[in-house]
């Protein structure tokens, strides 16, 4: 095991790190502000994923597909606010996980109408299709690299657009008192909407980068979904700090799991098994990982106090 | 009391019809409704499971489908280990294979207990939308188990190729496993109204309602709500082990979190804490999906837009629309 391929794993972590916290920035935004556990969050991805990828298609530009992504995401997430999310700002969580659960039904179905049941593939732009040399040999491919910067470029932009701005400051007033902020005069429904498209954008932004890595599929969202819910409830629900901080920890902890788990059950055990059993666990760490936080932390590492 | 006695018939009606269903086409030789009766006989009792928790304890599980599917498994593994002649453990202690269903139900109520057990007694300590979450969360760590560990075929499954043997009665036939599924599913809607009749009932829907209170007056919810999430999981988990035989097939999508969503509609469709909506929700469930499935393949679109419409605008249920508002909260 050489410190180039640990340094590499490092880097995968970081990615996919980074890549779940842009998903789970959005999701815990929309619960933080409108306290809405949404579902089809991962369906969202799934439509930045193909818009990318078709657009991308028609006109031969990565970019030009991106920007397409997150316009058709962010589309999609202010459309279903208007005709069904508030609707469930009121409703107990229950009803919310239902009619969410019944829109990934209807995404699921409704992309498979549009685009075919085929997969669609999305290719890295040519610029971006090298590698970097990594220190200590071997090389780290320039589009990881690139998800990376993005999502620390995400991260920044929130950070200041939340702490820095009218539309952050409206937002931080929404999450510690809804009915104040709309007393004084700021338009809730649009507000609301505008919150809702940004998480949607967001999502969309992590499905079109992720689209170019993996096929482009209907069902794509859910594993990420659930692995961006795991985040937000490590890092405690609302939290976009937490969700920054528990993204990072779940992308090394899955990420390394996979890669170092079964050279370590190894030492004890035949090939054949220390693999089967190093996979299982490693499939499971990072649900390990939450329930350890739960049960130490039952409202995440960085609880927001209501 | 006028409510209470037009939901009493209507209950009647739901369960005689669910029995006549198979009877009609048992008579007409029509064998694959009877088939279909026991797929609903059978969600519904894994949605019964459910309601115990969520309907009168309040605790919305998004992970059922882990019980289930660990039921499943139980009987699965252990009838295809009897159908090879091989053993499922040699240490420490010497286990069979079985083809007995009162051994394999035992498993999959036993093994389906101690998980629930497990992962209650971690998901208890939150509430809230942490527990939806932290539910769906193991249910999903049980998912990636069974795919990613090869002793049983992992994505693949594992087919069965007997049903297994109860003393007296022949389940290879559809009828006689029909009415299997059917009287069990009516002992586990029995069980649910004697155990929210009981003190521990009125304990139960306490700690739904105010946990605070419950503690104030000397009683800890903890346990109580623990000890209802384990029998919750435990008549959910007896589904699967029916559903593994019905279909002669276990593969890890029967732990799907799909599953564990559908399971949650059962119980929503029919009305949430209604003795017989889960039984309302399962039927129209299958019946949905078996019209709508007959027209076009693309009916899960048309699903979800029907459970859209119903949880936006008939809250309560069927059941709650047929009936009225039983509950007062």
């Amino acid at each position: 095991m050489s410190a180039a391929f640990i340094f590499e794993q490092l880097l995968n972590s970081l990615q996919l790190g980074v890549m779940l916290f842009v998903m789970a920035a959005g999701l815990t935004l929309v619960f933080g502000v409108m306290g809405l556990i949404n579902l089809a969050h991962g369906s969202l991805y799934m439509v930045g994923a193909f818009f990318c990828a078709w657009v991308a298609g028609e006109t031969g530009s990565f970019w030009i597909g991106l920007g397409a992504g997150l316009v058709a995401a962010a589309a999609a997430g202010a459309i279903i606010e208007m005709l069904v999310m508030r609707r469930l700002y009121d409703r107990d969580h229950l009803d919310q996980v239902l009619a969410t659960f019944s829109l990934i039904l209807i995404f699921n179905e409704g992309t498979r109408w549009v685009f075919g049941a085929q997969p669609l593939y999305l290719d890295i732009p040519d610029a971006l299709a090298t590698s970097v040399p990594l220190p200590g040999g071997g090389g780290y491919p320039l589009y990881r690299l690139m998800i990376i910067g993005f999502g620390v470029l995400t991260a920044v932009g929130l950070y200041l657009l939340i702490s820095r701005t009218r539309l952050g400051m409206q937002i931080r007033a929404g999450e510690s008192d809804r009915e104040m902020i709309g007393a004084l005069g700021v338009d809730i429904n649009t507000l609301y909407t505008l919150v809702f498209a940004i998480g949607a954008m967001l999502a969309g932004l992590a499905g079109a980068l992720v689209g170019a890595l993996q096929s482009v599929e209907v069902g794509m969202g859910e594993p990420v979904l659930i692995l961006a819910f795991v985040v937000i409830v490590i890092g405690g629900i609302g939290s976009i700090k937490g969700a920054l901080i528990g993204a990072i920890l779940v992308g090394l902890v899955d990420t390394l799991g996979r890669a170092f788990l079964h050279q370590l059950f190894a030492l004890a055990l035949p090939p054949a098994e220390a693999n089967g059993y190093g996979a299982a666990l490693a499939s499971m760490s990072i649900y390990l990982l939450m329930a350890i936080v739960l049960a130490w932390r039952p409202k995440g590492l960085f609880p927001v106090n209501a | 009391m006028l409510e209470m006695r037009r939901e009493n018939l209507l209950n009647a009606g739901i369960a005689l019809l669910l029995l006549a269903v198979p009877l009609v086409a048992w008579a007409i030789d029509e064998t694959y409704y009877i088939t279909v009766a026991s797929r609903v006989a059978i969600l519904a009792l894994a949605g019964v499971g459910l309601n115990l928790a969520l309907g009168f304890g309040g605790m919305v599980s998004f992970g059922h489908a882990a019980f289930f599917g660990l039921g499943g498994y139980a009987a699965g593994v252990l009838s295809h280990h009897a159908f090879e002649g091989s053993a499922f453990m040699s240490w420490p202690v010497m286990i069979d294979g079985s083809d007995s269903t009162l051994t394999l139900w035992f498993a999959a109520l036993l093994l389906s207990g101690v998980v629930a057990a497990i992962i209650g007694a971690i998901s208890l300590r939150t509430t809230g939308v942490y527990f939806i979450m932290i539910t769906l969360a193991f249910a999903q760590m049980i998912y990636y188990l069974a795919i990613s560990l090869p002793t049983y075929n992992g994505e693949d499954g594992l087919p069965l190729y007997l049903r297994s043997n109860l003393p007296g009665l022949d389940l290879s036939n559809d009828l006689t496993f029909f009415f299997v599924c059917y009287a069990l599913l009516l002992l586990a809607i029995f069980l649910s109204v004697r155990i929210v009749g009981s003190r521990f009932g009125a304990a139960l829907e306490c700690a739904r309602q105010n946990e605070n209170r419950l503690s104030a007056i000397g009683i800890a919810p903890y346990p109580v709500k623990l000890t209802a999430f384990v029998l919750s999981a435990m008549i959910t988990g007896l589904a699967g082990a029916l559903f593994v035989e019905l279909n002669g097939f276990v593969s890890p999508s029967i732990l799907s979190w799909h599953l564990s969503g559908e399971i949650m509609i059962f119980v929503i469709l029919g009305g949430v804490g209604r003795f017989y909506g889960p039984i309302v929700g399962a039927a129209l469930f299958i019946v949905l999906e078996t019209v709508i499935g007959g027209y076009t393949e693309r009916w899960q679109l048309f699903l979800g837009v029907i459970l859209l419409g119903v949880v936006l605008f008939a809250r309560g249920g069927v059941i709650g629309l047929l009936a009225g508002k039983a509950r007062h909260d």
